[in-house]
Protein backbone atom coordinates (compact mmCIF):
# COMPACT_ATOMS: atom_id res chain seq x y z
CA UNK A 1 0.00 0.00 0.00
CA UNK A 2 2.52 2.68 1.21
CA UNK A 3 4.36 1.52 -1.99
CA UNK A 4 1.75 1.80 -4.27
CA UNK A 5 0.92 5.78 -2.68
CA UNK A 6 4.90 6.67 -3.21
CA UNK A 7 4.72 5.12 -6.49
CA UNK A 8 1.42 7.26 -7.43
CA UNK A 9 2.96 10.30 -5.97
CA UNK A 10 5.99 9.93 -7.36
CA UNK A 11 4.24 9.66 -11.21
CA UNK A 12 1.72 12.71 -10.27
CA UNK A 13 4.78 14.59 -9.42
CA UNK A 14 6.74 14.06 -12.42
CA UNK A 15 3.61 14.79 -14.40
CA UNK A 16 3.52 18.32 -12.43
CA UNK A 17 7.42 19.03 -13.78
CA UNK A 18 5.91 18.12 -16.70
CA UNK A 19 3.88 19.39 -19.79
CA UNK A 20 0.67 17.62 -20.14
CA UNK A 21 1.45 15.11 -23.70
CA UNK A 22 -1.02 17.54 -26.10
CA UNK A 23 1.30 20.56 -25.31
CA UNK A 24 4.64 18.47 -25.39
CA UNK A 25 3.10 17.82 -28.76
CA UNK A 26 1.97 21.13 -29.85
CA UNK A 27 5.59 22.28 -28.69
CA UNK A 28 7.45 19.94 -30.23
CA UNK A 29 5.73 20.29 -33.63
CA UNK A 30 5.87 24.37 -33.35
CA UNK A 31 9.75 24.36 -32.45
CA UNK A 32 10.22 21.64 -35.38
CA UNK A 33 7.88 24.09 -37.84
CA UNK A 34 9.91 26.71 -37.06
CA UNK A 35 13.17 24.66 -37.43
CA UNK A 36 12.13 23.24 -41.17
CA UNK A 37 11.09 26.94 -41.84
CA UNK A 38 13.45 29.07 -41.04
CA UNK A 39 16.28 27.14 -41.42
CA UNK A 40 16.11 23.77 -43.14
CA UNK A 41 13.83 25.39 -46.27
CA UNK A 42 16.65 27.60 -47.28
CA UNK A 43 19.54 24.92 -46.96
CA UNK A 44 17.18 23.06 -49.35
CA UNK A 45 16.49 26.06 -51.55
CA UNK A 46 20.32 26.08 -52.29
CA UNK A 47 20.73 22.50 -53.38
CA UNK A 48 17.57 22.82 -55.42
CA UNK A 49 17.84 25.31 -57.50
CA UNK A 50 21.55 24.50 -58.40
CA UNK A 51 20.54 21.22 -59.78
CA UNK A 52 16.99 22.78 -61.57
CA UNK A 53 18.21 22.68 -64.93
CA UNK A 54 19.87 19.20 -64.23
CA UNK A 55 23.45 17.81 -63.21
CA UNK A 56 25.12 18.49 -66.29
CA UNK A 57 24.23 22.28 -66.40
CA UNK A 58 25.31 22.23 -62.75
CA UNK A 59 29.02 20.57 -63.60
CA UNK A 60 29.12 23.29 -66.53
CA UNK A 61 28.11 25.96 -63.47
CA UNK A 62 31.15 24.54 -61.49
CA UNK A 63 33.71 24.47 -63.70
CA UNK A 64 33.58 27.57 -65.42
CA UNK A 65 37.24 29.69 -65.53
CA UNK A 66 35.50 32.71 -63.24
CA UNK A 67 34.18 29.99 -60.51
CA UNK A 68 37.41 28.13 -60.53
CA UNK A 69 39.26 31.80 -60.29
CA UNK A 70 36.94 32.22 -57.46
CA UNK A 71 37.42 28.98 -55.89
CA UNK A 72 41.20 29.39 -55.92
CA UNK A 73 41.11 33.46 -54.58
CA UNK A 74 38.86 32.20 -51.78
CA UNK A 75 41.65 29.26 -50.86
CA UNK A 76 44.46 31.56 -50.97
CA UNK A 77 42.57 34.45 -48.52
CA UNK A 78 41.77 31.78 -45.91
CA UNK A 79 45.06 30.47 -46.60
CA UNK A 80 47.16 33.37 -45.77
CA UNK A 81 44.28 34.89 -42.76
CA UNK A 82 43.39 31.56 -40.55
CA UNK A 83 47.11 30.87 -40.15
CA UNK A 84 47.77 34.46 -39.19
CA UNK A 85 44.45 34.38 -36.39
CA UNK A 86 45.89 31.02 -35.38
CA UNK A 87 49.11 32.34 -34.34
CA UNK A 88 48.01 35.66 -32.93
CA UNK A 89 44.52 33.46 -31.17
CA UNK A 90 47.35 31.38 -29.52
CA UNK A 91 50.07 34.49 -28.33
CA UNK A 92 46.83 36.27 -27.48
CA UNK A 93 45.06 33.46 -25.21
CA UNK A 94 48.72 32.62 -23.46
CA UNK A 95 49.01 36.17 -22.37
CA UNK A 96 45.46 36.45 -21.50
CA UNK A 97 45.14 33.47 -19.71
CA UNK A 98 47.96 32.47 -18.09
CA UNK A 99 48.96 35.66 -16.58
CA UNK A 100 47.04 38.41 -14.15
CA UNK A 101 47.82 42.48 -15.36
CA UNK A 102 45.63 45.33 -14.87
CA UNK A 103 43.47 45.83 -18.15
CA UNK A 104 42.87 42.59 -18.56
CA UNK A 105 39.17 42.57 -19.01
CA UNK A 106 39.52 45.70 -21.54
CA UNK A 107 41.64 43.47 -23.60
CA UNK A 108 39.38 40.62 -23.80
CA UNK A 109 36.74 43.06 -24.93
CA UNK A 110 39.08 44.66 -27.92
CA UNK A 111 39.64 41.12 -29.02
CA UNK A 112 36.20 40.71 -29.17
CA UNK A 113 35.58 44.41 -30.86
CA UNK A 114 35.19 42.71 -34.50
CA UNK A 115 32.30 40.97 -33.52
CA UNK A 116 30.26 44.10 -32.97
CA UNK A 117 31.35 45.95 -36.40
CA UNK A 118 29.40 45.37 -39.21
CA UNK A 119 31.02 43.79 -42.17
CA UNK A 120 30.54 46.65 -44.46
CA UNK A 121 32.11 48.87 -41.99
CA UNK A 122 35.01 46.28 -41.51
CA UNK A 123 35.84 47.04 -45.17
CA UNK A 124 35.25 50.52 -45.30
CA UNK A 125 38.00 51.05 -42.48
CA UNK A 126 40.62 49.84 -44.78
CA UNK A 127 39.55 51.80 -48.24
CA UNK A 128 39.64 54.97 -46.00
CA UNK A 129 42.97 53.90 -44.79
CA UNK A 130 44.88 52.20 -47.60
CA UNK A 131 42.24 53.60 -50.77
CA UNK A 132 43.19 56.33 -53.59
CA UNK A 133 41.19 58.85 -51.41
CA UNK A 134 42.43 57.04 -47.92
CA UNK A 135 45.17 58.45 -45.45
CA UNK A 136 47.94 56.57 -47.15
CA UNK A 137 46.17 56.16 -50.47
CA UNK A 138 48.45 58.84 -52.46
CA UNK A 139 51.35 57.81 -51.06
CA UNK A 140 50.58 54.09 -51.94
CA UNK A 141 49.88 54.78 -55.23
CA UNK A 142 53.33 56.95 -55.71
CA UNK A 143 55.05 53.09 -54.71
CA UNK A 144 52.69 51.53 -57.26
CA UNK A 145 51.37 49.60 -54.22
CA UNK A 146 47.48 48.45 -54.42
CA UNK A 147 46.06 47.08 -51.39
CA UNK A 148 42.34 48.03 -52.08
CA UNK A 149 40.48 46.55 -55.33
CA UNK A 150 43.35 44.11 -55.56
CA UNK A 151 44.12 40.60 -52.84
CA UNK A 152 45.68 42.16 -49.90
CA UNK A 153 42.25 44.66 -49.37
CA UNK A 154 40.41 40.87 -49.11
CA UNK A 155 43.18 39.36 -47.28
CA UNK A 156 43.08 42.85 -44.67
CA UNK A 157 39.53 42.77 -44.69
CA UNK A 158 38.90 39.38 -44.20
CA UNK A 159 41.50 39.42 -41.15
CA UNK A 160 39.75 41.99 -39.44
CA UNK A 161 36.48 39.89 -39.42
CA UNK A 162 37.66 36.59 -38.29
CA UNK A 163 40.46 38.19 -35.59
CA UNK A 164 38.75 37.26 -32.68
CA UNK A 165 37.31 33.44 -33.75
CA UNK A 166 40.48 31.17 -32.48
CA UNK A 167 41.21 33.86 -29.58
CA UNK A 168 37.90 33.79 -28.52
CA UNK A 169 37.95 30.22 -28.65
CA UNK A 170 41.19 29.28 -26.53
CA UNK A 171 41.28 32.28 -23.77
CA UNK A 172 38.50 30.59 -21.60
CA UNK A 173 39.41 26.69 -22.00
CA UNK A 174 43.06 28.09 -20.96
CA UNK A 175 41.65 30.04 -18.17
CA UNK A 176 39.77 27.12 -17.13
CA UNK A 177 42.78 24.51 -16.85
CA UNK A 178 44.81 27.20 -14.98
CA UNK A 179 48.73 27.31 -14.97
CA UNK A 180 49.60 24.40 -12.75
CA UNK A 181 50.92 22.04 -15.08
CA UNK A 182 52.95 24.64 -17.10
CA UNK A 183 54.39 25.72 -14.12
CA UNK A 184 55.40 22.28 -12.93
CA UNK A 185 57.12 21.83 -16.60
CA UNK A 186 58.73 25.00 -15.49
CA UNK A 187 59.96 23.95 -12.07
CA UNK A 188 61.63 20.78 -13.80
CA UNK A 189 63.69 22.64 -16.45
CA UNK A 190 61.61 22.62 -19.33
CA UNK A 191 61.77 25.39 -21.77
CA UNK A 192 59.07 28.27 -22.76
CA UNK A 193 58.76 26.49 -26.02
CA UNK A 194 58.83 23.05 -24.47
CA UNK A 195 56.26 23.62 -22.16
CA UNK A 196 54.25 24.97 -24.75
CA UNK A 197 54.49 22.21 -27.33
CA UNK A 198 54.41 19.53 -24.76
CA UNK A 199 52.13 20.75 -22.24
CA UNK A 200 49.88 23.20 -23.01
CA UNK A 201 49.10 22.26 -26.83
CA UNK A 202 47.93 18.37 -26.23
CA UNK A 203 45.29 20.21 -23.49
CA UNK A 204 44.02 22.37 -25.95
CA UNK A 205 44.28 20.99 -29.51
CA UNK A 206 40.81 19.99 -29.45
CA UNK A 207 39.58 23.72 -28.15
CA UNK A 208 42.03 25.07 -30.96
CA UNK A 209 40.35 22.69 -33.64
CA UNK A 210 37.35 23.98 -32.93
CA UNK A 211 38.43 27.60 -33.00
CA UNK A 212 40.22 27.25 -36.10
CA UNK A 213 37.08 25.10 -38.07
CA UNK A 214 34.99 28.27 -37.28
CA UNK A 215 37.63 30.84 -38.35
CA UNK A 216 37.78 29.54 -41.48
CA UNK A 217 34.37 29.30 -42.10
CA UNK A 218 34.20 33.03 -41.68
CA UNK A 219 37.36 33.51 -43.82
CA UNK A 220 35.90 31.41 -46.89
CA UNK A 221 32.13 32.77 -46.71
CA UNK A 222 32.53 36.55 -46.05
CA UNK A 223 30.77 38.83 -48.09
CA UNK A 224 30.30 42.32 -46.91
CA UNK A 225 33.75 43.06 -45.63
CA UNK A 226 35.64 41.75 -48.65
CA UNK A 227 32.73 43.48 -51.14
CA UNK A 228 33.46 46.71 -50.30
CA UNK A 229 37.20 46.16 -50.25
CA UNK A 230 37.46 43.80 -54.05
CA UNK A 231 35.97 46.41 -56.49
CA UNK A 232 34.56 42.90 -58.50
CA UNK A 233 36.61 42.49 -60.91
CA UNK A 234 35.57 38.91 -62.49
CA UNK A 235 38.44 36.14 -62.58
CA UNK A 236 41.07 38.17 -60.21
CA UNK A 237 39.29 40.20 -56.96
CA UNK A 238 36.17 37.83 -56.75
CA UNK A 239 36.40 35.52 -53.86
CA UNK A 240 33.24 32.46 -53.91
CA UNK A 241 30.67 34.68 -52.11
CA UNK A 242 31.46 37.40 -54.54
CA UNK A 243 31.15 35.56 -57.43
CA UNK A 244 27.45 34.22 -56.61
CA UNK A 245 26.47 37.73 -56.06
CA UNK A 246 27.76 38.64 -59.86
CA UNK A 247 26.25 35.76 -61.32
CA UNK A 248 23.07 36.42 -59.39
CA UNK A 249 22.35 40.27 -60.50
CA UNK A 250 22.85 38.91 -64.03
CA UNK A 251 19.85 36.56 -63.67
CA UNK A 252 22.50 33.12 -63.68
CA UNK A 253 20.80 31.54 -61.34
CA UNK A 254 21.78 27.73 -61.61
CA UNK A 255 25.39 29.28 -61.88
CA UNK A 256 24.71 31.64 -58.38
CA UNK A 257 23.54 28.83 -56.54
CA UNK A 258 25.95 26.04 -57.72
CA UNK A 259 28.99 28.18 -56.32
CA UNK A 260 26.34 29.28 -52.85
CA UNK A 261 25.95 25.02 -53.00
CA UNK A 262 29.50 24.33 -52.41
CA UNK A 263 29.81 27.10 -49.74
CA UNK A 264 26.89 25.70 -48.02
CA UNK A 265 28.50 22.08 -48.23
CA UNK A 266 31.39 23.94 -46.44
CA UNK A 267 28.92 25.50 -43.92
CA UNK A 268 27.77 21.43 -43.63
CA UNK A 269 30.94 19.71 -43.08
CA UNK A 270 31.83 22.74 -40.34
CA UNK A 271 29.04 21.96 -38.44
CA UNK A 272 29.46 18.18 -38.41
CA UNK A 273 32.75 18.25 -37.69
CA UNK A 274 31.84 21.28 -34.96
CA UNK A 275 29.03 18.88 -33.18
CA UNK A 276 31.11 15.95 -32.89
CA UNK A 277 34.18 17.52 -31.13
CA UNK A 278 31.13 18.78 -28.96
CA UNK A 279 29.93 15.45 -27.96
CA UNK A 280 33.24 14.04 -27.61
CA UNK A 281 35.66 16.43 -26.22
CA UNK A 282 32.48 19.15 -24.89
CA UNK A 283 35.24 19.63 -21.69
CA UNK A 284 38.20 20.29 -23.53
CA UNK A 285 36.17 23.03 -25.78
CA UNK A 286 34.99 25.98 -24.16
CA UNK A 287 32.63 28.87 -25.00
CA UNK A 288 30.33 26.40 -26.61
CA UNK A 289 28.09 28.21 -28.42
CA UNK A 290 29.15 32.07 -26.75
CA UNK B 1 51.69 43.34 -13.75
CA UNK B 2 53.44 42.02 -10.11
CA UNK B 3 51.21 38.56 -10.41
CA UNK B 4 52.81 38.40 -14.04
CA UNK B 5 56.49 39.20 -12.00
CA UNK B 6 55.61 36.66 -10.07
CA UNK B 7 54.71 33.87 -11.92
CA UNK B 8 57.78 31.09 -12.99
CA UNK B 9 56.25 31.13 -16.33
CA UNK B 10 57.94 32.66 -19.25
CA UNK B 11 56.43 34.81 -21.87
CA UNK B 12 54.46 37.72 -20.35
CA UNK B 13 56.26 40.36 -22.00
CA UNK B 14 56.34 38.69 -25.68
CA UNK B 15 52.84 37.48 -26.39
CA UNK B 16 51.61 41.30 -24.62
CA UNK B 17 53.53 42.86 -26.68
CA UNK B 18 52.64 41.31 -29.85
CA UNK B 19 49.03 40.65 -28.91
CA UNK B 20 48.82 44.80 -28.57
CA UNK B 21 50.73 45.43 -31.50
CA UNK B 22 48.46 42.75 -33.71
CA UNK B 23 45.10 44.36 -32.29
CA UNK B 24 46.59 47.61 -33.18
CA UNK B 25 47.64 46.89 -36.55
CA UNK B 26 44.52 45.10 -37.59
CA UNK B 27 41.48 46.21 -35.21
CA UNK B 28 42.45 49.87 -33.24
CA UNK B 29 44.34 51.80 -35.84
CA UNK B 30 41.92 51.40 -39.12
CA UNK B 31 39.15 51.98 -36.48
CA UNK B 32 40.46 54.84 -35.58
CA UNK B 33 41.38 55.96 -38.81
CA UNK B 34 37.12 56.13 -39.53
CA UNK B 35 36.68 57.78 -36.28
CA UNK B 36 39.08 60.50 -36.93
CA UNK B 37 37.69 60.84 -40.85
CA UNK B 38 33.98 61.19 -39.22
CA UNK B 39 35.11 64.26 -36.43
CA UNK B 40 37.62 65.51 -39.45
CA UNK B 41 34.37 66.28 -41.14
CA UNK B 42 32.70 69.21 -39.50
CA UNK B 43 29.36 69.60 -37.55
CA UNK B 44 27.63 70.64 -40.27
CA UNK B 45 28.79 68.47 -43.39
CA UNK B 46 28.80 65.52 -40.54
CA UNK B 47 25.20 65.87 -39.92
CA UNK B 48 24.32 66.63 -43.31
CA UNK B 49 25.72 63.42 -44.14
CA UNK B 50 24.73 61.12 -41.24
CA UNK B 51 20.90 62.74 -41.17
CA UNK B 52 19.51 63.49 -44.27
CA UNK B 53 15.86 62.10 -44.98
CA UNK B 54 17.33 58.97 -46.99
CA UNK B 55 19.97 57.88 -44.09
CA UNK B 56 17.03 58.77 -41.43
CA UNK B 57 14.73 56.10 -42.95
CA UNK B 58 17.73 53.58 -43.45
CA UNK B 59 18.41 53.79 -39.81
CA UNK B 60 14.44 53.81 -39.21
CA UNK B 61 14.24 50.40 -41.28
CA UNK B 62 17.57 48.86 -39.64
CA UNK B 63 16.97 49.70 -36.17
CA UNK B 64 13.46 48.84 -36.44
CA UNK B 65 13.67 45.56 -38.67
CA UNK B 66 17.03 44.38 -36.07
CA UNK B 67 14.05 45.18 -32.97
CA UNK B 68 11.11 43.49 -34.68
CA UNK B 69 13.47 40.42 -35.47
CA UNK B 70 15.65 40.34 -32.18
CA UNK B 71 12.13 39.89 -30.40
CA UNK B 72 10.71 37.47 -32.86
CA UNK B 73 14.29 35.50 -32.15
CA UNK B 74 13.37 35.31 -28.74
CA UNK B 75 9.99 33.82 -28.88
CA UNK B 76 11.27 31.37 -31.67
CA UNK B 77 14.56 30.51 -29.72
CA UNK B 78 12.46 30.08 -26.53
CA UNK B 79 10.57 27.39 -28.10
CA UNK B 80 13.34 25.93 -30.18
CA UNK B 81 15.57 25.90 -26.49
CA UNK B 82 12.57 24.84 -24.74
CA UNK B 83 12.36 22.01 -26.65
CA UNK B 84 15.15 20.86 -27.23
CA UNK B 85 16.40 20.20 -23.33
CA UNK B 86 12.95 19.42 -22.15
CA UNK B 87 11.72 16.56 -24.78
CA UNK B 88 13.01 13.62 -26.49
CA UNK B 89 11.63 13.21 -29.89
CA UNK B 90 13.45 11.95 -33.13
CA UNK B 91 15.86 13.94 -34.40
CA UNK B 92 16.83 16.23 -31.71
CA UNK B 93 20.56 16.19 -32.49
CA UNK B 94 20.43 17.01 -35.85
CA UNK B 95 18.20 19.75 -35.02
CA UNK B 96 20.76 21.12 -32.24
CA UNK B 97 23.05 20.97 -34.57
CA UNK B 98 21.66 22.66 -37.67
CA UNK B 99 20.70 25.73 -34.94
CA UNK B 100 23.95 27.48 -35.85
CA UNK B 101 23.23 27.15 -39.36
CA UNK B 102 22.92 30.79 -40.06
CA UNK B 103 26.26 31.03 -38.41
CA UNK B 104 28.21 28.81 -40.68
CA UNK B 105 25.92 29.17 -44.21
CA UNK B 106 27.82 32.87 -45.99
CA UNK B 107 25.23 35.20 -45.25
CA UNK B 108 25.20 35.53 -49.46
CA UNK B 109 24.21 32.06 -49.89
CA UNK B 110 21.55 32.31 -47.35
CA UNK B 111 20.35 35.57 -49.13
CA UNK B 112 19.98 34.31 -52.47
CA UNK B 113 18.39 31.31 -50.68
CA UNK B 114 15.66 33.55 -48.75
CA UNK B 115 14.59 34.88 -51.27
CA UNK B 116 14.24 32.31 -54.17
CA UNK B 117 11.77 31.51 -51.14
CA UNK B 118 9.85 34.70 -50.62
CA UNK B 119 10.17 35.77 -54.18
CA UNK B 120 6.46 36.26 -56.06
CA UNK B 121 7.10 32.97 -58.03
CA UNK B 122 8.84 31.30 -54.80
CA UNK B 123 7.45 28.02 -52.91
CA UNK B 124 6.49 30.30 -49.88
CA UNK B 125 6.05 33.85 -51.63
CA UNK B 126 3.27 32.89 -53.80
CA UNK B 127 1.73 31.61 -51.23
CA UNK B 128 1.90 34.55 -49.10
CA UNK B 129 0.90 36.41 -52.09
CA UNK B 130 -2.37 34.77 -52.53
CA UNK B 131 -3.06 35.66 -48.75
CA UNK B 132 -2.24 39.29 -49.67
CA UNK B 133 1.20 39.46 -48.16
CA UNK B 134 4.34 40.40 -50.15
CA UNK B 135 7.35 39.26 -48.55
CA UNK B 136 10.63 39.70 -50.45
CA UNK B 137 11.93 43.05 -51.57
CA UNK B 138 9.81 44.92 -49.05
CA UNK B 139 10.47 46.09 -45.56
CA UNK B 140 8.87 42.77 -44.35
CA UNK B 141 11.89 40.54 -46.66
CA UNK B 142 14.34 42.54 -44.23
CA UNK B 143 13.12 41.60 -41.19
CA UNK B 144 12.86 37.70 -42.76
CA UNK B 145 16.68 37.83 -43.47
CA UNK B 146 17.49 39.36 -39.52
CA UNK B 147 15.32 37.01 -38.12
CA UNK B 148 17.25 34.23 -39.30
CA UNK B 149 20.38 35.58 -39.39
CA UNK B 150 19.72 36.06 -35.81
CA UNK B 151 17.90 33.05 -34.81
CA UNK B 152 20.98 31.44 -33.08
CA UNK B 153 21.77 33.63 -30.34
CA UNK B 154 18.65 33.02 -28.21
CA UNK B 155 18.57 29.45 -28.34
CA UNK B 156 22.32 29.26 -27.43
CA UNK B 157 21.90 31.56 -24.43
CA UNK B 158 19.43 30.20 -22.97
CA UNK B 159 19.77 26.57 -23.89
CA UNK B 160 22.91 26.08 -21.04
CA UNK B 161 20.73 27.90 -18.43
CA UNK B 162 17.49 25.44 -19.10
CA UNK B 163 20.03 22.37 -18.89
CA UNK B 164 21.34 23.52 -15.34
CA UNK B 165 18.19 24.94 -13.57
CA UNK B 166 18.10 22.68 -11.04
CA UNK B 167 14.73 20.54 -10.90
CA UNK B 168 14.03 21.75 -6.73
CA UNK B 169 13.15 24.98 -7.50
CA UNK B 170 10.09 23.63 -9.46
CA UNK B 171 9.53 20.78 -6.76
CA UNK B 172 9.38 23.14 -4.45
CA UNK B 173 6.90 25.11 -5.94
CA UNK B 174 5.03 22.68 -7.04
CA UNK B 175 4.64 21.10 -3.49
CA UNK B 176 3.54 24.78 -2.52
CA UNK B 177 0.96 24.17 -4.74
CA UNK B 178 1.89 25.83 -7.93
CA UNK B 179 0.34 25.10 -11.04
CA UNK B 180 2.62 24.64 -14.28
CA UNK B 181 2.07 27.85 -15.77
CA UNK B 182 2.76 29.59 -12.40
CA UNK B 183 5.85 27.17 -12.35
CA UNK B 184 7.21 28.68 -15.52
CA UNK B 185 6.18 32.22 -15.11
CA UNK B 186 7.61 32.76 -11.50
CA UNK B 187 10.49 30.02 -11.00
CA UNK B 188 11.73 29.30 -14.61
CA UNK B 189 11.44 32.29 -16.47
CA UNK B 190 13.43 34.55 -13.76
CA UNK B 191 15.89 32.05 -14.56
CA UNK B 192 16.38 32.64 -17.85
CA UNK B 193 15.62 35.82 -18.12
CA UNK B 194 19.21 37.10 -18.05
CA UNK B 195 19.88 34.48 -20.73
CA UNK B 196 16.93 35.90 -23.12
CA UNK B 197 17.97 39.64 -23.01
CA UNK B 198 21.56 38.75 -23.71
CA UNK B 199 20.07 36.90 -26.71
CA UNK B 200 17.75 39.69 -27.68
CA UNK B 201 20.58 42.00 -27.31
CA UNK B 202 23.20 40.17 -29.65
CA UNK B 203 20.17 39.26 -32.16
CA UNK B 204 19.41 42.73 -32.71
CA UNK B 205 23.40 43.86 -32.78
CA UNK B 206 23.66 41.12 -35.19
CA UNK B 207 20.39 42.13 -37.19
CA UNK B 208 21.62 45.69 -36.85
CA UNK B 209 25.20 45.69 -39.03
CA UNK B 210 23.78 42.24 -40.86
CA UNK B 211 24.43 42.80 -45.14
CA UNK B 212 24.91 40.07 -47.26
CA UNK B 213 21.92 38.24 -46.69
CA UNK B 214 19.38 41.35 -46.25
CA UNK B 215 20.18 43.29 -49.66
CA UNK B 216 19.09 40.33 -51.62
CA UNK B 217 15.42 40.29 -50.62
CA UNK B 218 15.15 43.53 -49.68
CA UNK B 219 14.86 44.86 -53.33
CA UNK B 220 17.03 48.33 -51.76
CA UNK B 221 14.54 51.12 -52.54
CA UNK B 222 15.67 54.04 -51.30
CA UNK B 223 13.92 55.45 -48.98
CA UNK B 224 11.64 52.47 -48.00
CA UNK B 225 13.72 49.41 -48.15
CA UNK B 226 17.44 49.86 -48.18
CA UNK B 227 19.53 49.29 -45.03
CA UNK B 228 22.08 51.31 -43.28
CA UNK B 229 24.69 49.16 -44.17
CA UNK B 230 23.79 49.39 -48.11
CA UNK B 231 23.73 52.95 -47.82
CA UNK B 232 27.50 53.14 -47.01
CA UNK B 233 28.11 50.77 -49.64
CA UNK B 234 26.29 52.59 -52.40
CA UNK B 235 28.29 55.92 -51.00
CA UNK B 236 31.15 54.85 -51.11
CA UNK B 237 30.21 53.40 -54.74
CA UNK B 238 29.95 57.28 -55.80
CA UNK B 239 32.99 58.01 -54.01
CA UNK B 240 31.06 59.86 -51.45
CA UNK B 241 33.31 58.89 -48.89
CA UNK B 242 31.95 61.36 -46.50
CA UNK B 243 28.57 60.45 -46.26
CA UNK B 244 29.56 56.84 -46.08
CA UNK B 245 31.82 57.79 -43.15
CA UNK B 246 29.44 59.22 -41.31
CA UNK B 247 26.79 57.01 -41.77
CA UNK B 248 29.27 54.09 -40.36
CA UNK B 249 30.34 56.61 -37.27
CA UNK B 250 26.76 56.80 -36.30
CA UNK B 251 26.57 52.67 -36.86
CA UNK B 252 29.92 52.45 -34.90
CA UNK B 253 28.74 54.07 -32.10
CA UNK B 254 25.42 52.16 -31.52
CA UNK B 255 27.32 49.01 -32.24
CA UNK B 256 29.67 50.15 -29.36
CA UNK B 257 26.74 51.03 -26.96
CA UNK B 258 25.27 47.57 -27.55
CA UNK B 259 28.14 45.76 -26.98
CA UNK B 260 28.79 48.04 -23.72
CA UNK B 261 25.36 46.66 -22.67
CA UNK B 262 25.46 43.20 -23.84
CA UNK B 263 28.76 42.80 -21.35
CA UNK B 264 26.75 44.52 -18.63
CA UNK B 265 24.13 41.50 -18.97
CA UNK B 266 26.79 38.99 -19.40
CA UNK B 267 28.08 39.87 -16.10
CA UNK B 268 24.76 40.09 -14.42
CA UNK B 269 24.28 36.74 -15.60
CA UNK B 270 26.99 35.06 -14.75
CA UNK B 271 26.25 36.67 -11.06
CA UNK B 272 23.15 34.90 -11.24
CA UNK B 273 24.85 31.75 -12.19
CA UNK B 274 27.59 31.30 -9.52
CA UNK B 275 25.29 32.96 -6.78
CA UNK B 276 27.84 36.37 -6.76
Amino acid sequence: MAVAAVAVAGSQRHRALSEPRWVRWLLTGLALATFGLFLLLPLLTVFGEALAKGVSSYWAALSDEDALAAVRLTLLVAGITVPLNVVFGVIAAWCVAKFDFAGKSVLISLIDLPFSVSPVISGLIYVLLFGLQGLLGPWLAALGIKIIFAVPGLVLATLFVTFPYVARELIPLMEEQGTEEEEAAVVLGASGWRVFWRVTLPNIKWGLLYGVLLCNARAMGEFGAVSVVSGHIRGQTTTMPLQVEILYNEYNFVAAFAIASVLAMLALVTLAVKSALEWRFSKEIAGMGH
Amino acid sequence: MSAAKSSVIPGFGPTLGFTLFYLGLVVLIPLAALLLRAAGLGWGQFVDAAFSARVLAAYRLSFGGALLAAAANVGAGLLVAWVLVRYEFPGRKLVDALVDLPFALPTAVAGIALTAIYAPNGPLGRLLLQAGIKVAFTPLGVVVAMVFIGFPFVVRTVQPVLQDLEVEHEEAAVSLGANRLQVFGRVILPAILPALLTGFALAFARALGEYGSVIFIAGNMPGLSEIAPLLIVTKLEQYDYAGATAIAAVMLVAAFTLLLLINTLQKWRHARLHGG
